[in-house]
């Protein structure tokens, strides 16, 4: 051990940390929201809009509610108050008022003694329409309409949000280059789908509360919002995170049935349990929004990028949703993982009528990364260049400042070329891999936990952590941070171990309750490990201190000549004189009883002084250069995927059994959006609300995953880690799309990449490539 | 509704006589009567493989069989699977090998791959990707699960 480090030693972090709640979660005894029964629980339901856009002209519910076991029906005028996640764009409500914008808007909903009776409720309800013109092509939307969707649109058209941005000079860029590659792009919506579905337990109590048990990501924003809608000051309101089964952006928003639920609950005074079947998760959506890139890149001679001009022209659906940060992220978010001196962005996020787009993993960057990444790959085509040294030779350098004012500090963005250039054998493949098989690149970058919190005045710390110890020596851990698989918990656990110098048994996490745990914002933005565990590692260091000094009474020696090893501490050099973690715990106890701490984060002041400056702003940024292999057949179009080396920058690995996870996860996700996931529409309705249509990959289609995790310590995350949560979904999507130009000689800008569309693309391929590799 | 039969079969090990309504389907038994909630209800529509039961030892969608259709039969869930203390070997697996994460899927996967080690106690990869390819999983992207399995069928 080096004798001068103030560093405690790492001990588990940086290892492979099975998660903590494995052993319930395998077993079934892990507890999700339905799985909770509560005493007199009735049932809720919603009814839903069959129409795409329209004018609610009458309501009757009488009928309805004169139904024997109906204890409560409602629609939207009791509790009109618009929410949004975004505080800027508030314009949703928890039911319908005066119109509905989807198939599928929420316009009454019941609580009865059980689901047939709910059902026969909702079928009595009585709703006159008057239909109105419906938008689902977003290109009409961004038009004049003659009756746009919301009174907020931009000058009377279905514009949501609008971006204009320019930094530097894009049309001198543009004129002076040696190259410029345009690559136009369609991406069909995809959705979250996971495995649990949405569901929410609401109930009211005489003493004047409201608990609400929910998947959600995000337990704070729900609070906020049950609170805003209902007029129900939040200290009355408690809101209870059970285990979560996945989110992936889809469970961030607070939700209009958790909020109907919970008003149910309060008409009923009877707890009320709303859970949703696949369609009704399906309609709520909120997943990757359907887009148009239509993306520049200019080059000098030597293939210097000189700027990027991107215009995108993204379908938010019917409501706003996180849509304004979307619009920003499809433009700023091409700031990494090069360097970008000229850069011209107009972004335009339109309502439709079809069921809202919201956040998904990677929010913002996937799309505009695909496109990019295609034409990065087509300029090095262009320019007679390796991809891999294109892409080195544009990497944006460590500690540096982009163009719009990010500001970069750690990226091993290089490291990754290299690894993944190497592990794959990229030289010895590239453009000589057969006809029909191929291997491509593809690269990314993501935020580390957004500086801007949503949601958040007065001005507080994005995340705090509480710690408890009492005389039994086990460590209780409090914070409103939201695991939902990704292994936070487990994260939290044991860089509290690692810290105060416990087993990691010791450690346990308090599941997510408003009552007794400290404001955390949630996980979005990929923000838990950076935030979280910085905020962790503070209160962890707090309760130490507090052991030190016990140690120091019970020892005679100064806190600074004092160690914390495992379980005990000892004097530096001379181990066999001090005391077990019990002992020093004990006498700390002596004059207050059970010890607290705290610690708390904040990220520090950061970006531009401009409109919008902020979007995009975090305290670190991911990086990763994925290759990728595939094999086609070109008589079907059918490709396989068999290999992926993927190269990721997060920072140190704190936990690589769960950084592994995350990557393999993204991997999967990505392969869906590129292979064939796709939210279809006919009009406004969706065709494909179940996951028999919607197609996510079997195992069968994965392929072996190679992990490189070559990140150096970050220098403001907790123990130098970055995100891992979704930064490795972006690079997949583009290294699937070059390896198939390799394979073929057909550019892919759309997707997905089904095989019709191969098909289609092997027979139109240009004259240039006709004979490509032979075929 | 029409009322309720009495049904038989074995649960876990055990006989078990309950009446039950004849269109009750076997989830809704499971879950919502025997408060056996270790089995998940992910899409009612036999998508998603969350559900999953052995009935005499195969692994069966439980959101698509009718209670009453089990009559006589052998139920097991993860219940039935799951030791008193400690955890079955699969189940070790797939803790030690981070084959679990947001774990509402976990279940299922256990039941079918627990079937799958009886009837082929070393498969190969292959194998057990068919095996498991009812059974979906967003977080893990399968490789830790097949992972797992492939422990578990390699012994301690």
């Amino acid at each position: 051990m080096d004798p001068v480090s103030t560093e405690p030693k790492l001990r588990l972090l940086g290892g492979r940390i099975p998660y903590i709640e494995g052993p319930l979660k395998v077993s079934g005894r892990a507890e999700y929201t339905d799985d909770i029964k509560r005493p007199g629980m009735l049932v809720g339901r919603l009814l839903r809009s069959p129409h795409a856009h329209a004018r609610i002209v009458s309501i009757d519910v009488t009928e309805a509610r004169q139904i024997p076991g109906v204890h409560a029906i409602l629609t939207g005028e009791k509790y009109p108050t618009q929410f949004g996640v975004l505080p800027i764009t508030h314009d949703e409500t928890a039911i319908a008022v005066e119109k509905v914008r989807y198939i599928g808007d929420i316009v009454a909903a019941v609580a009865a003694r059980d689901e047939p009776t709910a059902e026969r409720a909702l079928a009595a309800v009585r709703i006159v329409y008057e239909p109105l013109p419906e938008y689902t092509d977003p290109h009409v939307s961004a038009e004049k309409v003659a009756s746009p969707i919301h009174s907020r649109g931009l000058n009377g058209t279905n514009i949501q949000k609008e971006v204009i941005q320019h930094f530097g000079d894009v049309d001198a860029a543009v004129a002076s280059a040696a190259h410029v590659v345009r690559v136009r792009g369609r991406f069909a919506g995809v959705t979250h789908a996971f495995t649990e579905p949405l569901v929410t337990i609401a109930e009211s109590t005489p003493d004047g509360r409201l608990t609400v048990w929910s998947a959600t990501q995000v337990p704070h924003y729900l609070h906020r919002a049950l609170s805003e809608v209902l007029g129900i000051p939040m200290h009355r309101i408690r809101v209870i995170k059970p285990e979560v089964g996945g989110g992936f952006g889809g469970k961030s928003d607070p939700l209009p049935h958790e909020i109907a639920c919970a008003a149910l609950a309060l008409e009923t005074g009877r707890p009320v349990k709303m859970l949703f079947d696949r369609e009704d998760v399906f309609l709520t959506n909120h997943g990757r929004h359907p887009t148009e890139n239509d993306v520049r890149i200019a080059t000098d001679a030597d293939g210097r990028i000189l700027a990027y001009d991107i215009e995108a022209l993204i379908d938010g659906g019917a409501w706003s949703s996180f849509g304004t940060v979307t619009t920003y992220y499809n433009g700023v978010l091409s700031m990494g993982p090069y360097r970008v001196p000229n850069f011209r962005y107009r972004g335009r996020r339109v309502y439709t009528n079809k069921p809202p787009s919201g956040a998904m993993r990677a929010h913002g960057g996937t799309n505009i990364r695909y496109s990019i990444e295609t034409a990065i790959d087509e300029l090095a085509e262009r320019l007679n260049m390796d991809p891999f040294d294109l892409r080195e030779r544009n990497a944006l350098p460590p500690n540096s400042t982009t163009v719009n004012q990010f500001r970069i500090t750690s990226t091993s963005f290089v490291k990754c070329l290299h690894a993944a250039r190497e592990r794959s054998g990229w030289d010895g493949k590239h453009r000589r891999l057969p006809y029909g098989r191929g291997i491509g690149l593809g690269c990314g970058f993501y935020i580390s936990g957004s500086n801007s919190p949503i949601h958040f005045t007065p001005k507080m710390p994005q995340c705090t952590v509480h710690l408890k110890v009492d005389m039994d020596g086990g460590i209780a851990v409090h914070s409103m941070q939201a695991d939902i698989g990704q292994g936070s918990n487990t994260l939290m656990a044991a860089i509290v171990a690692e810290v105060v110098g416990v087993e990691l048994d010791r450690v346990h996490v308090v599941r997510v309750d408003s009552d007794v745990s400290p404001i955390d914002i949630g996980s979005y933005s990929s923000r838990v490990t950076f935030m979280m565990g910085n905020a962790t590692r503070k209160a962890g260091e707090a309760m130490r201190e507090q052991l030190l000094h016990a140690a120091a009474l019970l020892t005679g020696y100064p806190t600074e000549r004092l160690e914390v090893g495992l379980e005990r501490i000892s004097v530096k050099h001379r181990p066999e004189v001090g005391v077990s973690y019990l002992e020093a715990l004990h006498k700390a106890m002596e004059r207050t009883g059970a010890l607290l701490a705290t610690g708390s984060y904040t990220s520090p002041p950061m970006g531009g002084d401009f409109k919008g400056a902020r979007a995009g702003t975090a305290p670190a940024y991911s990086f990763g250069a994925y290759v990728a292999e595939v094999d086609v057949d070109v008589e079907t179009g059918e490709y396989r995927v068999p290999k992926v080396w993927a190269a990721f920058d997060c920072g140190r690995a704190l936990n690589r059994l769960a950084v592994e996870g995350q990557i393999e996860g993204s991997i999967h996700m990505g392969l869906g959006q590129v292979m064939g996931e796709s939210m279809n529409y006919r009009g406004s309705r969706l065709l494909n609300p179940a996951l028999l249509e919607y197609k996510i990959p079997m195992p069968q289609q994965m392929p072996e995953v190679e992990c490189l995790l070559v990140g150096d310590a970050d220098p403001e995350g907790p123990f130098g880690a970055k995100e891992a949560g979704e930064g490795p979904l972006i690079a997949i999507l583009p290294a699937v799309g070059n390896a198939l130009y390799d394979a073929l000689g057909v550019r892919f800008t759309d997707l997905p990449i089904t095989p019709d569309r191969v098909v289609r693309g092997i027979e139109q391929r240009t004259a240039a490539h006709r004979s490509w590799k032979g075929a | 509704m029409s009322d309720p039969r009495i049904l038989r079969l074995r649960l876990n090990g055990q006989p078990l006589e309950v009446s039950v309504p004849p269109e009750r389907i076997l989830l809704d038994l499971l879950r919502e009567e025997l408060n056996l909630t270790g089995t998940k209800r992910g899409c009612d529509l036999g998508t998603c493989g969350c559900c999953t039961v052995l009935i005499d030892g195969r692994p069966t969608l439980s959101c698509l069989t009718l209670a009453h259709l089990v009559a006589g039969r052998e139920i097991t869930t993860i219940e039935g699977v799951t030791p008193a203390t400690g955890l079955n070997p699969v189940q070790k697996a797939f803790v030690e090998l981070g084959a679990t994460q947001c774990g509402f899927c976990t279940p299922g996967f256990v039941m079918t791959a627990g079937a799958l080690l009886r009837e082929h106690p070393h498969p190969t990869r292959q194998q057990i990707a068919d095996a498991v390819s009812g059974n979906l999983c967003r977080c893990t992207g399968y490789s830790k699960i097949l992972d797992a399995i492939t422990a578990a069928s390699r012994g301690p």
